[in-house]
């Protein structure tokens, strides 16, 4: 019996729909009916829009009954983390500043998804302006893990991560500025793509650490994020720091590109912190490259220690100039208790933004603050530039590096949310990439015995994603983690 | 590198803009000492001569054409204000 149509993969879907054994309706049906029985349990959305969803999927098959289908992702419904712009539809970064935001106009992330005529159907909770790692922090209630209710789907992209595991999405969009796309693709069994910087215009992406920000997809399959890769990337007149690059078919590159490959194994990524069972299921992951006749040999990124200092003074510096744009004037929440201009600023930050928001506004205003600038913020640069040239150093001798993905599996909710140092800690493994600009994958390699996921994470080199992806296709291919779905 | 202790939470509450109650300065101060005092680590690094990087990939003069492009239409543009009138964005009294 084959799986439900909600629980199917964009290409398998895509085939159907190309043959006419089902339309895009129906799929897009099954998808709303699914997230119905789910949501109330997962609470994966922000907001959705059935209505819409259909008559964009009734669109799809009007194009395809003229012949004018757009290509695989024609017709499948595709959800957006709530920080990237749809016009017309609420935009909140789950936030109580952003709550009735409409959004006026479409990020470029969204217009390529339309261009290739995915269904776009629902807005995805996570952490407020994707700080965090647990979507704890979303002013909405959290997500919940379909594997295990009582546990996180990480985070900052957890609605992202939760909805596709449900079944209430195909494919969805997340943000990755420290991890959030790949950590909860680790603890919720997805494959998770953090782009090379720039590769994805960041234009209509509600802004948080703009040098770290990067829009990528999440993915049933490696074949399906690199059908979404496909779609979404492409150089930007309106995003400054795009990349002109030449994008080359990423699916068609799965086949075409075969190792072996030289992997790097990074032995600061496998010191104290890292869970028992996770260690077991990477050294298993890294042990069938190495039966495929990959050379694995260890390699030294000696500033990871660092990553996670460098990382929460830049990020925070960062978020406190971004977010000085919500001040209550021209969008976003307003304080009635307001009596003058100060206070409205002031007033309307207090009560627009969460504890997470405003601890990295005040840490990041601190790091840029006159006396400690060059003490924190320039220093942490520096050091970015030495984490960067550790990674460089080592491409240098191979061609990727395998890690875990997360240093343990999903957590229970509450369980780290009093501790903001110990959440900061989910993403020592995933950190380094963003400061360094690189693309990684997550992509499941095996359960815990409590049977939660365990995500293996892939360093590929700048704008080599091709490479990185058909990696991870050769794993994928010899195990069937990617097959399984959680009991909901 | 200067001392956690110097994070002077009412100095920084005001150059924030957030208008923090007596319990949460006292709560992100303690919670952001705990992360300062990592981040402290930083001072370990030996830096001499190392340039700052701002972004892992920095492209230098993109330049758009200079043409004009249409933007937003006043009604989207106003949208979302918090108070408007007059196709005007309403905000407090800010001179006597």
């Amino acid at each position: 019996m084959s799986a439900p149509l909600y629980f199917q993969t964009i290409a398998g879907l895509s085939a159907q729909l190309a043959a006419g054994r089902i339309s895009s309706v129906e799929l897009t049906q099954s998808v709303i009916a699914r997230t119905k029985v789910v949501e109330p349990r997962v609470h994966a959305f922000n907001s959705f829009d059935e209505p819409d969803a259909l008559t964009q999927a009734a669109a799809s098959d009007v194009r395809r009954a003229a012949g004018e289908s757009r290509g695989p992702l024609d017709g499948i419904p595709v959800g957006l983390k709530d920080v990237i712009a749809v016009s017309g539809q609420p935009l909140t970064a789950s936030s109580k500043m952003l709550a009735n935001f409409v959004s006026p106009y479409d990020a470029t992330a969204t217009e390529n998804l339309q261009r290739a005529g995915a269904v776009l159907h629902g807005r995805l909770n996570c952490d407020e302006f994707a700080m965090g790692s647990s979507t704890e922090n979303s002013a909405f209630g959290p997500a919940h893990n379909p594997w295990d209710l009582t546990r996180t789907p990480g985070g900052s992209s957890g609605g992202s991560a939760a909805a596709l595991a449900s079944g209430a999405a195909i494919a969805t969009l997340g943000s990755d500025t420290g991890g959030s796309i790949r950590q909860p693709a680790a603890l919720c069994g997805l494959v998770g793509l953090k782009p090379t910087y720039g590769l994805i215009s960041r234009y209509g992406l509600i802004a948080y650490a703009s040098s770290l920000d990067q829009i990528g997809p999440f993915a049933r399959t490696v074949e399906d994020a690199a059908i979404m890769l496909g779609a979404i990337a492409g150089h930007d007149p309106r995003d400054s720091t795009s990349f002109k690059t030449e994008i080359p078919d990423y699916r068609a590159e799965l086949k075409n590109r075969r190792g072996p490959w030289k992997l790097g194994i990074p032995k600061e990524y496998f010191g104290a912190g890292l869970d028992p069972e996770v260690g077991a299921a990477v050294e298993k992951a890294i042990a069938f490259y190495k039966s495929l006749g990959c050379e694995i040999r260890e390699v030294s990124l000696p500033h990871t220690q660092y990553c996670l200092d460098a990382y929460y003074v830049i990020a925070t510096a960062e978020a406190s100039s971004n977010l000085a744009r919500y001040d209550g004037i021209r969008y976003g929440h307003r304080s009635k208790e307001a009596k003058n201009i100060l206070d409205v600023y002031q007033h309307s930050r207090a009560e627009g933004f969460g504890d997470e928001v405003k601890r990295r506004i005040i840490l990041g205003t601190y790091v840029l603050s006159s006396g400690f600038y060059d003490a924190y913020y320039l220093r942490a640069q520096k050091v970015r530039t030495l984490i960067r040239q550790d990674f460089l150093s080592a491409y240098r001798e191979v061609d990727a590096l395998v890690t875990p993905t997360s240093p343990i599996p999903a957590f229970k909710l509450g369980e780290k949310s009093a501790d903001p140092l110990a959440m900061y800690l989910c993403d020592i493994y995933t950190i380094g990439v963003n400061l360094a600009g690189l693309p990684a994958l997550s992509l499941p390699c095996g359960f815990t015995a409590s049977g939660l996921p365990i995500g293996l994470q892939l360093i590929g080199q700048p704008f080599r994603e091709a490479d990185l992806l058909a990696t991870a296709h050769a794993y994928e291919q010899a195990h069937d983690w990617s097959k399984r779905r959680p009991a909901l | 590198m200067s001392h956690p202790a110097d994070l002077n939470i009412d100095r920084i509450a005001e150059l924030s803009r957030l208008a923090l109650t007596p319990e949460e300065k006292a709560r992100f101060s303690a919670q952001l000492g705990s992360v300062l005092g990592h981040i402290e680590q930083l001072a370990k690094v030996d830096v001499a001569g190392v340039e700052p990087t701002a972004h892992a990939f920095p492209l230098h003069n993109v330049w758009a054409i200079d043409v004009a492009q249409p933007g937003l239409a006043v009604a989207d543009a106003l949208r979302n204000a918090p108070s408007q009138r007059d196709n005007m964005i309403v905000v407090p009294k800010v001179v006597e």
